[in-house]
């Protein structure tokens, strides 16, 4: 049985990633940990820009663009989320989110 | 030039040295900010004297009435099509007059500030002070509406405020200016409650259609307040404005404080020109008060009068040189004031009119001369006190003579100026009210022996104690001005004045009664006489006078106490049982319901701050719920 990819399969792996995704950033302590879970999220929407210019506009190219632009500026937000995440060690020795709390009231 | 070009230079440059010394005084030389000031004050004085002289001589007559004229205007708030406020300058008999005394006395004042002032390190300050004060002085009298004339007089209160309170390291001089701040704004409360109601009647602010209004249809007033017409009150409160101002009883408080200000001042300000404002307002407006309100006119009469005794009385008993000046400034307002009481309009009842811009006149001669000679010896004695000086006869020959000019002129000796002008003030009132007659009679007595009391005590007695006379009388700068008002003094009775003001503007032939003029003379001679009596007898005989008059003498000493009046009535009943409770309902009531409403904020505030968490995660998760609520409200609801 060949099974041919469509629209509705990759959908359901980019959800499937987004929600890993987001249970990744509210569950784990790890600030870098967080960081990669940013980027499984970034990660699903982009293959959602993929899928749907592939299926429903397949003459544009709207879609690739967008992805190339989305992985330019996580690859941007990256640096910049891991030199926070640097400054953020050498303040408090260590990387744990719950001991990052100098924004609270 | 023209005349309305040169008209405008008039107010103009005394505005232009104000800006310019006021805005530059820390980058002008002190020598050089004087002698800018005074030339420009010399070019404004002769402007003043060619537009006062040539309104007099050439343009101002038609037929031999002098006509009021209007050689600027410009219309400035039209509010309604009936009602608006122009900016004109008017020129009538009193203006022109007005524009030559202030601009000659100030001019006196500004050369002699040259000198006196010398060793000031503000001098720039003062002299933009002073032209502020000209400007406005020169406005004032020039203004053609009411309204116009009530800026530039607030513009002449603030002036006072600023020299009044020049030294202001010294906390007498800082309370004097606040006090007579306070006082005269309290009296033009007064007079701007009375300028609104009287452009309601008039249904003009312009002097010369208010004045038309009411003297050709005086019935036609409106309303009543208290059973008395508006325009009463009007006329009422307008003249409390002037009492203010011009130190009348009880609004006089002020002017004896106002001594604190540099002498030169006191002799432009408080003594020759603005001072005398209310009169000029009074004189102003004097047609209205003669016809439509003759009562109030008598009753400003009484008021005059009363103020005339009352300060005489004070100064007979006072030691402060300045003082004593001031409290005799206020007793001849008070002569000026009475003779408009006495006054009516037209023809020969005009006399009082006459008579009262005439003291005005050579008052602000021999008053000025008065103080700027009590400048010359306070600078040389270094004290204001009569019992430091003594002596001064010889040390200071000029000021000697010009002092005692001064002295023989406000005694209204012949053949100094004083003499004719009180010798009117007199005469009409004899005509019109034998009470003030007596009243103004027995002043001039009195006016005769604090004058020669004062006289005596600083020039004569013994010889000079301090020998510490580094300079002599002061330079020319100083004795210029005491000289040339000098011979004012002496000469400017015999100026026919009547001929060229009077109320209806047709030349009023004087009488003069010698006979007539035998009492107040001998009178004057005895007060003169009584002063040189207690003077050179013994001190032996001053105290048992002074035992004997008892209780009287204590009291007029304690300037019958008018100021704990004050005191009284302001700290123990208004602070008491007005400013209290005010303050009371201010704290509880309106600031609690503010504060509650503050406190209530905070109180919520910190109630609900525990969400503010710091804690990432907590804030992506309730990210997270809100957008799946939304996308679940989007999906469901969305058509």
């Amino acid at each position: 049985m060949t099974l041919e990819p469509g629209l509705y399969h990759l959908l359901t792996i980019s959800t499937g990633l987004f929600f890993i995704g987001v249970y990744g950033f509210l569950t784990r302590k790890n600030l870098v940990t967080m960081l990669m879970s940013i980027e499984l999220i970034l990660n699903s929407v982009n293959l959602n820009f993929i899928a749907f210019n592939k299926y429903l506009w397949p003459h544009r190219l709207d879609g690739v663009f967008f992805t190339l632009f989305v992985i330019a500026i996580a690859a941007a937000e990256a640096a910049v989320a891991i030199a926070i995440v640097i400054n953020i060690y050498r303040n408090n020795r260590s990387i744990n989110v719950e001991q990052t709390e100098e924004m609270k009231y | 030039m023209t005349l309305q070009q040169m008209i405008l230079l008039i107010p103009g440059i005394p505005l232009f040295a104000f800006l310019m010394l006021g805005l530059f005084s820390k980058k002008i030389p002190c020598n050089y900010a004087a002698t800018a000031g005074t030339i420009l004050m010399g070019v404004t004085t002769v402007l003043s004297c060619f537009v006062a002289f040539g309104y007099f001589t050439a343009f101002g007559k038609i037929d031999g009435i002098y006509q009021p004229m209007i050689p600027f205007l410009y219309h400035w708030l039209p509010l309604t099509d009936l009602l608006e406020i122009n900016m004109g300058i008017l020129l009538d008999p009193i203006s022109a007059l007005m524009l030559f005394v202030v601009s000659f006395i100030s001019l006196m004042v500004h050369i002699y500030s040259m000198a006196y002032m010398k060793d000031e390190s503000r001098i720039a300050v003062y002299y933009a002070f002073l032209s502020l004060f000209t400007f406005a002085m020169l406005g004032l009298v020039m203004a053609s509406n009411i309204f116009q004339l009530y800026i530039f007089w607030e513009l002449v209160g603030l002036s006072s405020f600023l020299l009044i309170g020049f030294y202001y390291q010294k906390p007498a001089a800082v309370r004097a200016a606040k006090k007579a701040f306070i006082v005269t704004r309290f009296a033009d409360l007064g007079m701007l409650i009375g300028i609104l109601i009287i452009s309601y009647e008039g249904k003009s602010l312009d002097f010369i259609s208010l004045i038309d209004h009411f003297t050709n249809s005086p019935q036609q007033i409106s309303g009543t307040f208290l059973g008395i017409a508006s325009l009463q009150w009007a006329l009422a409160l307008i003249f409390i404005g002037g009492a203010g101002k011009s130190a009348l009883f009880p609004l006089h408080i002020w002017l004896p404080d106002a001594m604190e200000g540099p002498t030169p001042v006191s002799a432009l300000i408080h003594a020759a020109t603005m001072v005398v404002a209310g009169v000029f307002l009074i004189a102003r407006l004097f047609p209205v008060y003669a016809i439509a309100a003759p009562d109030l006119l008598q009753g400003i009469g009484y008021v005059g009068a009363f103020t005339a005794l009352f300060a005489a009385l004070i100064a007979c008993t006072q030691t402060d040189i300045k003082r004593i000046l001031a409290y005799s400034t206020m007793s001849q307002i008070g002569y000026m004031m009475l003779a408009l009481g006495v006054a009516g309009y037209g023809a020969e009842s005009g006399l009082g009119f006459t008579a009262s811009l005439f003291h005005l006149f050579t008052h602000a001669l021999f008053k000025a001369l008065l103080f700027l000679c009590a400048g010359a010896i306070i600078h040389f004695v270094h004290s204001n006190e009569m019992r430091d000086m003594g002596g001064l006869k010889k040390l200071m020959p000029i000021t000697h003579l010009c002092f005692l000019i001064g002295c023989l002129a406000i005694a209204g000796i012949p053949p100094f100026a004083g003499f004719f002008s009180k010798e009117e003030i007199l005469l009409a009132a004899c005509q019109h009210n034998r009470m003030i007659y007596f009243v103004s009679l027995f002043t001039a007595g009195l006016t005769a022996f604090y004058m020669f009391r004062l006289y005596f005590s600083i020039f004569w007695n013994k010889p000079f104690q301090q020998h510490h006379s580094h300079h002599g009388e002061g330079g020319p700068a100083m004795m210029l001005p005491l000289i040339v008002l000098g011979i004012g003094s002496v000469s400017a009775g015999f100026i026919p004045f009547g001929k060229w003001v009077s109320s209806d503007g047709r030349p009023l032939i004087s009488h003069f009664h010698l006979s007539f003029s035998i009492l107040p003379v001998l009178l004057s001679l005895a007060g003169i006489a009584i002063a040189a009596f207690y003077f050179f007898e013994k001190k032996k005989t001053v105290e048992t006078t002074v035992n004997a008059m008892g209780g009287l003498f204590r009291v007029a000493k304690g300037k019958f106490y008018i100021d704990e009046i004050y005191q009284f009535v302001t700290k123990k009943i208004i602070f008491n049982f007005i400013a209290k409770p005010a303050a009371w309902i201010d704290k509880n009531l309106i600031d609690g319901l503010v504060n509650a409403m503050g406190n209530s904020t905070v109180s919520l505030s910190n109630q609900i701050k525990g969400i503010q968490s710091g804690k990432i995660q907590m804030y992506a998760g309730i990210f997270l719920i809100g957008v799946i609520g939304l996308a679940i409200l989007a999906i469901y609801y969305w058509n």
